[in-house]
């Protein structure tokens, strides 16, 4: 007798994956001048000469791989905070890191101060700062109660913070000059245009850890979902769980922030579908997440660089396009 | 303390607020292979007693042993392989089936990475076979009714294989049929499986059903305790609930029954 969860880890997942991998190797085949996959991987025509080649790793890939990190660590984000606040309805976003990163960001372009070194700029290091700032206050907070982290505290002061930073935003936007307060708007709108791979592989690590972590969680996640108490008379550490899954859902979520601004919905929408589509159980529901909402990014980018061609929309307008009604039917579905 | 206690409680304190302790001096001996019921009125402190029992709460003052070896001492996985526990109500964020919500039970037993494998379904299977609940295997558990969940909630304690059970009012919000099973099911469980049974409970028949000791339990502290034949008399059912009460032998059952009659004076 095969067990459930084995059985859709050995189906489910590698169907997943492709999908992702499909995503990856095939958007960047679509844009202004239409390349050939295949040429642009004929390793007998020399780099120079491949044009099809530079286009699909120069131009184009870094973007494809940057919507595809950023969607993946929302998406897994999404699925590790809806399990430990135990409601489906969270997002990466309820627990004011994004807007600890947005505010780290608005400051640094506000004050003029953007600039790079060595392929990373200033500003996903602010809004980095600012998520950890951010992370750091909510868990102090959550962590000052009598026992283990309290999920309703963690709750209350991330939305509070959420208003509270969003407020500060506003404050800054309204001192800030006119074109600096414009690229602080475009910057909230999010845009998965990192220029080169220098961004993506100074993210990369973080993402890496906080995946780590979301495996060693899978099975305690599941649990967590019965109760603090029915989770811990289960075996589950549940103070260590609940600090693992809050540290690094907030890591995740801060290095994709700060790769490409706060893109909303992504990280309900994902686990919602992913959840209908392969159960409950988090051994799945994680890495699923993770490929589709690499896959779902790279298609909402897509659209966002093609719908009105040459002009390019904001990534963030297009997943809320699509993310906003999604999640009302979701609520509708649900009560 | 009796040599032969599989869990031992002695002189438990229990505090939010060290003026309104939740429990005071709270000694109890669940023997192995008992049936231990702990009764009281609302707010009595039997929920805290069971979560120190549990090891998911650690007393303020006062020792918990398991085969003579601190609570405290277990890590809580090696805890949750010896002692099991179904709550009052279970409310799932996500919608798990009901084989998946058994195969939670398997936690403890499972490395790091280990998915559960063919001997955990079977485990899992018989232990939904024993509650009666083969059939809802493939059901949302959110779909089921009270007296359903409860027992596949009892399944999922039982496939955590331990040798202790402790329940809270697992027959509070169920009706008069489905009371009747879950009692049913936990003597049975105690008779054919050896499973040691800590209960809390409002329900007198249950009490006097199946449990073979009782502790009594008001405001934190113990009024009385020991066999439940004994313990279960007028006496105590005014002392404990402030009511006044007929406790008869029923003749066919060989149990009291409890017939209150009205609030003492």
């Amino acid at each position: 007798m095969t067990p459930p969860v084995r059985l859709r880890l050995r189906t489910v997942l590698p169907l997943f994956a492709a999908v992702a991998v499909a995503a990856v190797l095939l958007a960047p085949t679509v844009g202004s001048t239409p390349i050939s996959l295949v040429r642009a991987f004929d390793r007998a025509i020399p780099w120079a000469e491949n044009v099809d080649a530079q286009i699909f790793f120069v131009a184009r890939l870094p973007r494809v791989l940057a919507a595809a990190l950023v969607g993946a660590s929302l998406a897994a984000s999404g699925v590790v905070l809806q399990a430990l606040l135990r409601n489906p309805l969270a997002t990466p976003f309820t627990l004011g890191v994004s807007s600890g990163a947005a505010l780290g960001a608005m400051l640094v372009i506000a004050a003029g101060l953007d600039m790079g070194a060595l392929g990373v700029s200033s500003v996903p290091l602010a809004s980095f700062a600012g998520s950890i700032v951010a992370t750091a206050i909510v868990y102090w907070l959550a962590r000052s109660q009598r026992r283990g982290l309290s999920t309703n505290v963690l709750l209350l002061a991330g939305v509070t913070l959420n208003s509270f930073f969003s407020a500060l935003i506003l404050f800054v936007q309204y001192l800030a000059d006119f074109t600096q307060a414009f690229r602080t708007v475009r910057w909230l709108m999010g845009d998965l245009d990192v220029g080169g791979y220098g961004a993506i592989v100074a993210a990369l690590p973080l993402v890496v850890l906080s995946f780590a972590a979301f495996a060693v969680l899978a099975r305690s996640l599941n649990l967590l979902s019965l109760g603090a108490d029915a989770a811990a008379a289960r075996g589950v550490d549940v103070v260590r769980a609940e600090r693992l899954a809050f540290l690094s859902a907030s890591l995740a979520t801060g290095a994709a922030v700060s790769l490409a601004g706060p893109i909303g919905f992504i990280g309900i929408v994902v686990p919602h579908l992913v959840r209908l589509l392969v159960g409950a159980d988090h051994r799945v529901v994680l890495p699923a997440s993770a490929c589709f909402g690499a896959a779902f990014l790279i298609g909402c980018d897509l659209v966002s660089r093609t719908a009105l061609a040459p002009l390019e929309l904001p990534v963030g307008i297009v997943t809320a396009m699509i993310g906003g009604p999604f999640f009302l039917w979701q609520l509708v579905r649900h009560s | 303390m009796r040599a032969s206690a599989l869990l031992h409680a002695a002189d438990l304190t229990f505090a939010y607020d060290a003026t309104r302790p939740v429990l005071a001096g709270v000694s109890l001996d669940v023997p192995p292979g008992g049936i231990v019921g702990i009764l009281g009125p609302n707010g009595s402190g039997k929920t805290t007693l069971l979560g120190l029992l549990g090891g998911t709460r650690r007393p303020t003052s006062g020792t918990i042993t398991l085969d003579g070896r601190p609570l405290a001492s277990f890590s809580r996985r090696a805890l949750a392989t010896r002692i099991a526990v179904v709550p009052q109500e279970t409310h799932l964020a996500f919608e798990y089936t009901v084989l998946e919500m058994v195969l939670m039970g398997r936690h403890p037993h499972l490395g790091l990475f280990e998915v559960e494998g063919p001997a955990d379904v079977a485990t899992a299977r018989d232990a939904l076979a024993a509650v009666n609940a083969a059939h809802l295997e493939d059901r949302d558990f959110m779909t089921l009714s009270g007296g359903e969940k409860q027992r596949v909630v009892i399944a999922a304690a039982l496939a955590q294989a331990t040798d202790v059970l402790l329940l809270d009012e697992p027959t509070s919000s169920l009706d008069l049929g489905a009371q009747l099973d879950i009692a049913h099911l936990l003597g049975r469980l105690n008779a054919e499986r050896g499973v040691t049974i800590v209960v809390s409970t409002h329900d007198l028949g249950l009490a006097s059903g199946i449990c073979r000791d009782l502790v009594l339990l008001r405001h934190g502290r113990v009024v009385a305790a020991g066999p439940t034949a004994t313990v279960l008399s007028g006496a105590n059912v005014r002392a404990l609930y402030d009511v006044d009460a007929d406790v008869h032998l029923h003749a066919s059952t060989g149990h009291l029954v409890v017939v209150p009659l009205h609030r003492t004076p």
